[in-house]
């Protein structure tokens, strides 16, 4: 009803050949282009900022700080209210920045001198103070407070709620964001280095002569302003705007610098997607835009090359099988060295020896494919690639032995199995520095010849 | 037969008491937050359980809301093994995404259902215990004595469980599995509380009476009881206020009459007040950690 209304008497747009073609091309009304761009607009710049402050409060561990700050701005907003019945934007913003201060400090003042554990402390300041200001706002009659925008947002509304501004018609939720963001970069750019060591070793910024402390209480008030200016728009679901981006990125990403522009991405998605789902299935922009923050990050905690769960499954299976390949190398290895001349196997009795079921056949295909193993009718032998591959196993697995038998007071039984696992992880250059630390290194300690380097072909 | 007024009063109270009970167990084990998370992956329960059934009786829209606090709970514990965020950013992580689903499944429903009855889910957010039916209240009632009682009768192993997890274990108790019962009975008690306090405030009733109660005792058994006045005395004067005190919203007293005795008991208990004590004394704390290292450690042994 009220976007009806505002639609009636307002003023020409700049651009607006340009609204026009593009509204002919989606085959929709003009008004629904310009509102849905300002909203996407609006969105992405929310998104921005939350996201940018959001990587240093999942770094610092202060992630919990937005959600409280989040609901403490309601009490601001309550105070201010009570105490010069004003509904002012500017001493609104300051009485909502003011309470998200008294959180913080509250908060950490709880905890210190109460011995409150921090996220009671956190959990009792914040509910306090969101009861106190849905008090207020509840008997605040006949005055646009509106608890509704806190619970929910709206960003489709805010969005599409324009107002003229130098000229040009512009959603009027910029007047915020856009300050808030410039607020925010400079104060990442100023103090970049700062908040980079102390996010990371905070220890060692205080004895580099930082003041933590005051780093802290700076980034709080960032974070509070960022939290007000957002709150507009997207209401409590600033939380994930803050949360969910940095956590996606920090997923992909061990780089700080990466790590904000994958957040700040992934932001500017989750709005805009967010936003588009809400208009096709009718619902709230806001939650929406949760919702697809979501399925972001499980898309992350799944696919991440580096810390995905695929990924993850992926490099430990293909250890697995290479471990139980070299197993069977092993094996034949020492099978021949018993015998004195080279020994061949039945495929099978290679499979048994890479380990029970599906692993045995992967392993057989691991090594046919390196060219390791020579098949001659029913019965393979190693090749002589297989040979030299085989040799530098045996040989690290005895070395270990040895170099475990003369440093640590350990039984002649127990040397086996710690080797036996080691083996696969002994590469040239470890070789070498056992065999330059052992005393006389041509045997083992179970009497067994240590094979030397295999000739490189 | 009971007034609405005093029937709503026996809920909160009842309910007051039990979050007293549980909430100081999870004080100790240091979730608090938990609650919170449960409270909000509450959300999207009670519309699924709305979608489905097209039923308003509350006792239907919290049975769907217990299913997805303990899946959020789950989720949470999911979270922290399998991926590399820590605890702070998960908490935050489930709690925002259930509770935007949870907005958006309400907006969606209620636009679908604009001109019917539809359930009254937006009230579940910020609770509005005063239009409660009598049965509701009964069945909300049974089930915060039942949590009560089962905290009441566990209260040993609980005990042990909170104090000392490894030695519980050694002894034979399956630790796991009373932990997945404590958090339950926590899951229970939050959702119980959904349709009093909301979705947005129940875990300030966990935490905040347990918290008070700290200040008062260092035995786990008077925690308890001062945790269960506590709460309870919460509950009565929120209600009472709002029934007196038109269009005030029950929820939000009841949390801000808490938060009003543990201000009072943080200045004023005898035992930890901030009027006669400075916290934890700087003297124990160092003579705690001395007991802690063992003087037996020097740089030789170690290298």
């Amino acid at each position: 009803m009220i976007r009806l209304l505002m639609v009636a008497n307002r003023p020409t747009v700049p651009l607006q050949s340009v609204w026009i073609g593009i509204a002919e091309w989606l085959d929709l009304s003009r008004l629904s282009v310009e509102n849905a761009a300002g909203t996407i607009v609006v969105g992405a710049l929310c998104a921005t900022t939350c996201a940018l402050v959001g990587c240093f409060l999942l770094l610092r561990r202060m992630s919990l700080l937005g959600d409280a700050l989040s609901h403490s701005v309601l009490a601001g907003v309550a105070a201010v209210y009570l105490l010069t019945g004003t509904i002012e934007p500017l001493p609104m913003f300051l009485g909502a920045l003011g309470a998200g201060i008294v959180t913080a400090v509250a908060t950490q003042f709880l905890h210190r001198s109460g011995s409150v554990p921090e996220d009671s402390s956190i959990g009792i300041v914040f509910t306090s103070l969101f009861a106190f200001g849905v008090v207020v706002v509840s008997q605040a009659r006949g005055v646009h407070l509106d608890l509704d925008c806190v619970l929910f947002g709206d960003l489709a509304f805010a969005g599409a709620r324009f107002e003229n501004r130098l000229g040009w018609l512009m959603p009027e939720a910029l007047g915020t964001l856009v300050p808030a963001l410039v607020v925010t970069s400079l104060f990442l750019i100023v103090l970049w280095k700062e908040l980079k060591l102390s996010s990371f070793d905070p220890t060692h910024a205080a004895t580099l002569g930082f003041s933590v402390s005051v780093i802290h209480y700076l980034m709080t008030t960032v974070v509070a302003m960022v939290t007000v200016s957002a709150m507009e728009v997207v209401g409590l679901l600033v939380v994930a705007l803050l949360t969910v981006p940095a956590c996606v990125a920090r997923m992909l990403t061990d780089r700080l610098g990466r790590m904000l522009w994958i957040a700040v991405l992934s932001g500017i998605s989750c709005t805009t997607l967010g936003y588009l789902l809400a208009l096709r299935w009718n619902s709230s922009a806001s939650g929406l835009t949760a919702v697809v923050a979501g399925a972001e990050l499980s898309l992350a905690i799944l696919m991440a090359p580096r810390y995905g769960l695929m990924g993850r499954l992926w490099r430990s299976t293909q250890l697995r099988i290479r471990i139980a390949a070299e197993d069977v190398l092993a094996g034949l290895f020492r099978q021949s060295e018993a015998a004195g001349a080279v020994v061949s196997a039945t495929a099978a009795s290679c499979r048994r020896l890479a380990g029970e079921g599906f692993r045995g056949h992967l392993a057989m295909s691991w090594l046919n494919r390196r060219g390791l193993l020579e098949t001659s009718g029913q019965r393979v032998q190693l090749s002589d690639k297989g040979h030299h591959y085989a040799q530098r196993l045996v040989r690290s697995h005895r070395l270990w032995e040895s170099w475990l038998d003369q440093n640590f007071d350990l039984a002649t039984d127990h040397l086996h199995d710690p080797a036996e696992a080691m083996e696969h992880f002994i590469g040239p250059g470890m070789r070498q520095q056992l065999e330059a630390e052992l005393d006389q290194s041509h045997a083992d300690p179970h009497g067994r010849q240590i094979p030397g380097p295999p000739a490189e072909s | 037969m009971l007034t609405q007024t005093t029937l709503v009063l026996l809920g909160t109270v009842l309910l007051g008491i039990t979050a007293g009970l549980v909430g100081t167990f999870a004080y100790l084990r240091r979730r608090a937050l938990a609650g919170d998370v449960i409270a909000h992956s509450a959300l999207p329960g009670l519309c699924f359980a709305f979608l489905i059934t097209e039923s308003r009786s509350v006792t239907v829209l919290l049975t769907g809301a217990l299913v997805t606090g303990v899946a959020g709970a789950f989720l949470m514990s999911v979270l922290r093994r399998v991926s590399r965020l820590r605890e702070d950013a998960i908490l935050g992580t489930v709690l925002s995404i259930a509770y935007g689903l949870g907005i958006a499944l309400t907006r969606s429903i209620q636009n679908e259902y604009r001109n019917e009855q539809g359930a009254d889910l937006e009230s579940f957010i910020i609770g509005r215990a005063a239009t409660m039916l009598t049965g509701d209240m009964i069945q909300i009632a049974i089930a915060s004595l039942a949590c009560s009682i089962t905290v009441l009768l566990l209260y040993k192993e609980f005990k042990l469980l909170s104090f000392d997890e490894s030695f519980c274990r050694v002894q034979g108790w399956p630790a796991t599995r009373l932990d997945l019962l404590l958090m339950f009975l926590t899951a229970v008690t939050v959702i119980v509380g959904l349709p009093a306090v909301g979705v947005v405030l129940t875990a300030a009733l966990l935490i905040i009476p347990s918290a008070a109660a700290r200040f008062w005792t260092d035995r786990l058994s008077q925690m308890m009881i001062v945790a269960a006045v506590i709460g309870g005395l919460a509950g009565a004067v929120g209600t009472g206020l709002s029934a007196r005190l038109d269009q005030m919203p029950t929820g939000p007293l009841i949390v801000l009459s808490a938060a009003g005795m543990f201000l009072a008991s943080w200045l004023f208990a005898p035992k930890h007040g901030r009027l006669w004590n400075r916290g934890l004394d700087d003297a124990d704390v160092a003579a705690s950690v001395a007991e802690v290292l063992p003087s037996d450690v020097s740089p030789e042994a170690s290298s």
